[in-house]
């Protein structure tokens, strides 16, 4: 066995994973909350993207350097996205609380539409070369082999955000009031809490996690396009099921899980039907586990 | 009456929006060229109407919501419209269906090739419409993965036309088994899924039978699809291919009553109301005794057979076909127009059908801003009028309470 190509899709699947897991936690956190696959959520990444790009190539201009670029673009592609997942969740959702599940779902595949279509009619539909902005570390140099300094900054960017996503969750205010929201929406608006904010606090916590994902993946990969959200975002999907849906450590291991499969299914078996084998897998934990690997199944109450 | 309040907070959307669309909108990047487009009179297109829309969303909302303060609880609240009126009645409603049988038969006198072909188009998405709407306007079943049915019935009549050369009329029944056969494979599985996850998993394998279609060359040629596929036959009559058109037009029209007829009588079934029963509560359904297992899974089939039929004729009609025509968006439009029809009504299928085919094709100019509005269209449907234009009429049954004193 080759253990050097082994590494490589392992590491592979493991920056795979760390990109799925930034989307997957704002489709958890949305569902764990109003119980809504927010089928927008991968527009906002591919939005997020989008921003990043155009404020790097507008900056890249004015003849910034490349660290100041990073940051800004970094900036602007969260602050949109933060703000594209505040304004579809108060005109797609928010009206539609009280409706019928059904209604809600076919809402937000609409607004995915929308929003698509909405980037192609106003940009290209042409994949469009992505800057890359994450600069190659010199201290790196030594182990760029087994791992390039760009994966190394997904990495960390991920652990980062995953972490500070986890205290702000235990240990704030609003982390307290987001817990009680999920446990039961009555009861929280009873002893207090601002359903309604802390539902759009929600969107914007999960809308900023893709817009990083999404602004490094765009970089590490070089191209995008209109259409990046929609596969990114079933992905992120697959993943937080896999995990359990509505639970956030399991959002992150199900994207690892979900990255290196996928990694060493392409690398050992064939890449022409990684998506296929994603849907496979999905389908399997559906049949077999259906609350997830973290997930608690859940008593439906008559 | 305008109030300052009122003209405040749409001036806030107006100035909200333009910062929302500023970088999407106004800037356009030639990374490869290096060149930047602004295109400032877009933002302030956007501004004006996201003025002049924010007071209608406002006004819609407050109708909405006066409306649902009259609603009776003990009164069948549903407001009939005009066009059930129109079919209720046998005044107007006898000369309508004889002006409507006239146009029909007379269609393809009346207008060109083009018109006829269009006009199939439609009716085939009418058929497909009538089969979704058993899935998810009668079973509440929401099916992502359509289209997965309708490009089996499509290469169940390319392939087996290519191995076994059997003709049309074998391989129309044939693919609606098929189908049917793989609604089921679909339906089992997934038996145990609530609403959500269903979705999700209906729309990943839609997106399986598509790349396995796209990817294994030996069995289905690959991207390159299948041409020369034959149109169908009538008992051996050589025609010219505008006898074809209004052949196939007239069978469509056959086939599209057929269907309507056969929903209908479905609609009105045991199975019918065991599964609109299963749409309203699934507990309860099965507390009544109604086996949810096989009721699910005969709406999987049913819905797939009807697809399975449109993609013969799909494939008939086109004569080509390959794995482009059966993406995740074909799904949509077709839930799309049961949702904008009405969920469960049959006349709100046709006629959303005929709205969403038709308008594309004669309004040229904004046939690229089609999938934009549809999306509109889905997400303003489901706030304000989740039944539909022509809202399936609910079965009621009044009580009235019998003064006991």
């Amino acid at each position: 066995m080759d253990w050097n190509y082994f590494l490589e899709l392992f590491l592979g699947g493991l920056t795979r994973g760390s990109i799925y897991a930034l989307i997957a936690l704002g489709y958890t956190m949305v569902y764990g909350i109003i119980e809504l696959i927010n089928f927008a959520h991968g527009e906002i990444y591919m939005i997020g993207a989008f921003t990043a790009l155009i404020v790097a190539t507008v900056l890249s201009m004015l003849g910034m350097n490349q660290f100041a670029i990073l940051i800004c673009a970094m900036v602007a592609a969260v602050v949109y996205s933060c703000a594209y997942g505040f304004t579809v969740e108060k005109l797609a959702y928010k009206p539609l609380r009280k409706a019928p599940r059904l209604s809600a779902l076919i809402s937000a595949i609409g607004m995915s539409l929308f929003l698509q279509n909405y980037v192609l009619l106003a940009q290209t539909s042409d994949f469009l070369p992505f800057p890359s902005l994450i600069p190659d570390f010199e201290f790196w140099e030594p182990y760029a082999h087994v791992i390039s300094s760009q994966e190394l900054v997904i990495l960390m960017t991920s652990f980062v955000v995953m972490v500070l996503l986890t205290l702000l969750i235990k240990f704030t205010k609003i982390g307290k009031a987001m817990r009680a929201t999920a446990q039961d929406k009555v009861m929280a608006a009873l002893v207090g809490i601002d359903v309604n904010r802390v539902i759009s606090v929600t969107f914007i916590v999960g809308s900023a996690t893709a817009a990083i994902g999404g602004v490094l993946i765009a970089s590490h990969i070089g191209q995008i396009n209109f259409y990046i959200g929609f596969i990114a975002g079933i992905k992120a999907f697959v993943a937080a099921v896999l995990g359990g849906i509505g639970s956030i450590p399991g959002a992150v291991l199900g994207s690892f899980v979900l990255g290196w499969t996928e990694s060493f299914f392409t690398g050992y078996i064939s890449s022409d039907y990684e998506d296929v084998f994603a849907f496979m897998f999905l389908v399997f934990i559906l049949i077999f586990r259906p609350a997830g690997i973290l997930g608690r199944s859940e008593t439906q109450k008559v | 009456m305008v109030t300052f309040e009122e003209i405040k907070k749409s001036f806030l959307a107006c100035i909200w929006f333009m910062f929302l669309t500023f970088p999407i909108m106004v800037i356009r990047v030639n990374t490869v060229q290096n060149e930047i487009e602004w295109r400032w009179k877009n933002m302030i297109l956007i501004g004006i109407a996201s003025f002049i829309l924010s007071f209608f969303w406002r006004n819609l909302f407050r109708q909405k919501i006066k409306k649902g303060k009259q609603k009776d609880p003990y009164e069948n609240t549903e407001k009939i419209s005009i066009f059930q009126k129109v079919l209720k009645e046998k005044k107007y409603y006898f000369p309508g269906t004889v002006a409507l049988c006239f146009f029909v038969i007379g269609f393809p006198l009346l207008f060109s090739l083009y018109q006829i072909n269009i006009m199939i188009t439609a009716l085939i998405y009418v058929m497909l419409g009538l089969g979704l709407n058993i899935v998810v306007g009668l079973a509440g079943l929401l099916d992502l993965g359509y289209v997965a049915f309708y490009a089996v019935g499509a290469y169940s009549y390319a392939l087996l036309h290519y191995h076994f050369g059997i003709g049309f009329w074998i391989a129309l029944p044939l693919g609606g088994l098929l189908s049917a056969f793989f609604g089921i494979l679909l339906g089992y599985p997934v038996l145990r899924l609530r609403g959500d996850y269903l979705a999700i998993v209906t729309l990943g394998f839609g997106e399986i039978i598509r790349l396995i279609l796209e990817n294994w060359n030996e069995f289905s040629f690959g991207p390159s699809g299948i041409a020369n596929i034959p149109r169908p036959g009538f008992f051996g009559i050589k025609m010219s291919l505008e006898g074809h058109t209004i052949y196939l037009y007239y069978l469509m029209i056959l086939l599209v009553l057929f269907t309507i007829f056969v929903v209908n009588r479905l609609q009105n079934s045991r199975i019918g109301r065991a599964w609109i029963a299963l749409r309203e509560d699934e507990i309860a359904c099965q507390a009544m005794g109604i086996d949810k297992a096989k009721t699910k899974l005969t709406a999987f089939a049913l819905g797939a057979t009807w697809a399975g039929m449109g993609g013969v004729i799909f494939a008939a009609k086109t004569t080509f076909i390959n794995p482009a025509s059966f993406t995740i968006w074909e799904s949509i439009i077709i839930l799309c127009i049961v949702v904008l029809g009405g969920m469960g009504s049959i006349f709100g299928v046709i006629s959303g059908a005929m709205i969403l085919i038709l308008l594309p094709e004669y309004l040229r100019a904004f046939s690229e801003y089609r999938m934009l509005i549809f999306g509109v269209v889905l997400v303003v449907m489901m706030i304000f009028r989740p039944g539909g234009i022509i809202p399936d009429i609910r079965r009621a049954y009044k009580y009235k309470s019998k003064e006991t004193h």
